[in-house]
């Protein structure tokens, strides 16, 4: 008996020394901070752009006058996470962080002292990078101003606080291979497909995830609610009549407007006008080309055709029932939105075709309603007021007819995400239409 | 705070609440009074002024949205009252009481833009978000054909307008 029990516990510690080795991530010693004149100009401009597609300053920056410093919430279902500091600041930042460091954080999601980071950071995407591309990231980022900011500590709910538990998230989420170029495939689309799946990490933000956290496989580019913005499906489900193609998404990724679908704001606003706006138009190109493909095989009838036998539809249900959300169209939005139907234009936004109506998920008709786009955001030099002053009832209103002039059932749960919006944007409802 | 933009041509800078609307700041603080306060919430149009060459409603325009953006008000789409849009506006006998007409004109001359051709349907939709408490719709249309001819006939069919985007 005696005799079992310790077999059982010799078993039990073998395992655990042996898991306790395969989780465990050494550190990486600290160095000096490399000086400038260790990376060529080129070098520190590769890797401007490469942190301009990838998007960095969002996540890593919460005051302008404090780039890359850090400190932004990100609220998730286990607690809330900062950005960190990723200026070459010594102690705030990763001044001290090798190039070794700084690569195995990217393609391994370990920090320095060997802690596992958060896949909030994406390093499931960033293992894509190549060597050369994670060298010139090093080179531009230990090139930035030092800031000496340190970012709030994570507020994360136990157990998910402690870190080495991201070892089995790993195990069951993490390949860590990156992608391999399609030889069936032009190099304008590998080459996009490397940017949009390493650096540009599209799908963190347009893939649902699962209870984990983790983007779910088999669900690429499905679309999903992410930071109150839902970013639209860019696979063959897509939820715009009039799907994207190279010339629509070139457009859309270089001057944030296509003809069809829409205009970049929120967040895509800011990857398309702070960090895209940094890479070269061949970058965009490729982008486009490997994001159209996401489509499935190309319609065979023309785009234009199409929105014209869509926009025309849409006219004759506009002239309609004279409904309270059809006057509030004719009034407040038809002046700037109306479009013939031989030629809708991109600067006029033609809403029978745009995604923020025809998605499945009305945040960003409401969103766009509520706060309104300035000039820096959407389709550049363009402003649209807000409409907040109009009541909830208004806008539901409002936004359920735009839903029915573009063919598409009402959206459900309307008023209840109007009203959680409000708050999360800290908006009292307004009760503009009721003072009379 | 100070937010900074172009207003007929000259350089504005004001010192007021980023979310003051626009309305205000073009009457109130630079002096522009040809544009109108109706509704205050953008569905009767009579506040609309050009930013960067397309029409706003100036009533819900955060001042804020249009930093470095160059806004043109009535006193600013011509020099001396030389615009087609106003000329056939005179000619038409277009206004009655003449509140609405500098959003009405400032609306017809961005849509004259996108469409340089309108069809009555294009002018009634494009127009409708305008009021006019004196019905004066028939003139409107009529005065924005008038314009729409003579303006294709200056430039050749080519797109015109008195300021771009």
């Amino acid at each position: 008996m005696g005799r079992t029990l310790a077999t059982v516990l010799v078993v039990v510690l073998i395992i655990l020394a042996a898991l306790f080795f395969l989780i465990r991530k050494p550190s990486i010693a600290a160095v000096e901070t490399p000086a400038a004149s260790s990376f060529s100009a080129e070098q520190v401009e590769r890797g401007r752009v490469l942190a301009g597609i990838g998007n960095c300053a969002t996540c890593h920056t919460t005051a302008e006058d404090k780039p890359y410093a850090g400190g932004r919430d990100f609220p998730t279902g286990f607690g809330t996470l900062y950005s960190t500091n990723i200026t070459p600041h010594p102690e705030n930042g990763i001044g001290r962080w090798s190039r070794d460091a700084f690569v195995r954080s990217m393609r391994e999601g370990i920090a320095r002292d060997g802690s596992y980071l958060y896949p909030a950071f994406p390093y499931t995407h960033f293992k894509n990078l190549s060597d050369e591309d994670l060298d010139a990231l090093y080179a531009y980022l230990m090139t930035l101003e030092p800031v000496a900011y340190t970012p709030p500590e994570n507020a994360m709910h136990f157990p998910f606080n402690l870190r080495f538990l991201q070892w089995g998230w790993q195990l069951l989420f993490f390949d860590s291979k990156p992608i391999q170029p399609d030889p069936q495939q032009s190099d304008e689309w590998n080459r996009g497909a490397y940017l949009a799946e390493g650096a540009g990490h599209c799908t963190a933000c347009h893939s649902p995830r699962n209870l984990f956290g983790a983007e779910k496989k088999g669900r690429a580019y499905a679309g999903a609610l992410i930071d109150n913005w839902y970013a639209p499906a860019l696979n063959p489900e897509q939820p715009v009549p009039v799907h994207w193609d190279t010339d629509t998404l070139y457009s859309y990724l270089r001057e944030g407007r296509a003809d069809y679908q829409g205009v970049a704001v929120g967040s895509m606003g800011e990857v398309v006008h702070r960090g895209l706006q940094r890479a070269p138009d061949s970058d965009i190109h490729a982008l486009a080309a490997y994001l159209a493909s996401l489509a499935g095989p190309a319609k065979v009838d023309g785009a234009a055709r199409r929105a014209g036998e869509l926009i025309e539809a849409a006219h004759r249900r506009t002239d309609g029932d004279r409904s309270h959300g059809e006057n509030l169209y004719i009034s407040a939005c038809a002046a700037c939105h109306y479009n013939a139907a031989n030629n809708p234009m991109a600067l006029r936004a033609e809403l029978s075709l745009n995604s923020a109506v025809t998605a499945g998920d009305p945040t960003n008709l409401l969103r766009v309603l509520l706060q309104g786009v300035p000039a820096d955001e959407g389709s550049p030099g363009i402003v649209m007021p807000d409409f907040a002053s109009l009541s909830n009832a208004d806008i539901a209103s409002l936004a359920q007819f735009l839903r029915k002039r573009a063919n598409l059932p009402p959206w459900e749960g309307l008023d209840k995400r109007l009203e959680e919006l409000r708050q999360t944007l800290g908006q009292a409802a307004s009760h503009a239409g009721e003072k009379q | 705070m100070s937010t900074e933009f172009r207003i007929n041509g000259q350089q504005a800078a004001v010192d007021v609440p980023e979310e003051t609307p626009l309305l205000w700041v073009i009457r109130d603080d630079i002096g522009f009074t040809g544009t109108k306060y109706g509704c205050g919430i953008g569905l009767c149009g009579a506040c609309t002024v050009h930013v960067n060459g397309r029409a706003v409603r100036s009533c819900i325009t955060p001042v804020s949205s249009v930093a470095d953006t160059e806004v043109t008000t009535i006193e600013g789409l011509s020099q001396n009252g030389e615009h087609p849009l106003i000329q056939a506006w005179v000619e038409a006998q277009t206004p009655q009481c003449g509140y609405c007409q500098p959003g009405q004109i400032m609306q017809a001359a961005a849509m004259l833009k996108d469409f340089p051709n309108p069809t009555d349907e294009q002018i009634d939709h494009v127009m409708s978000g305008n009021l006019c408490r004196c019905m004066a719709y028939i003139r409107i249309r009529e005065a924005i054909r008038l314009a729409a001819d003579r303006m294709r006939a200056d430039t050749g069919e080519e797109n015109p307008g008195a300021d771009h985007a």
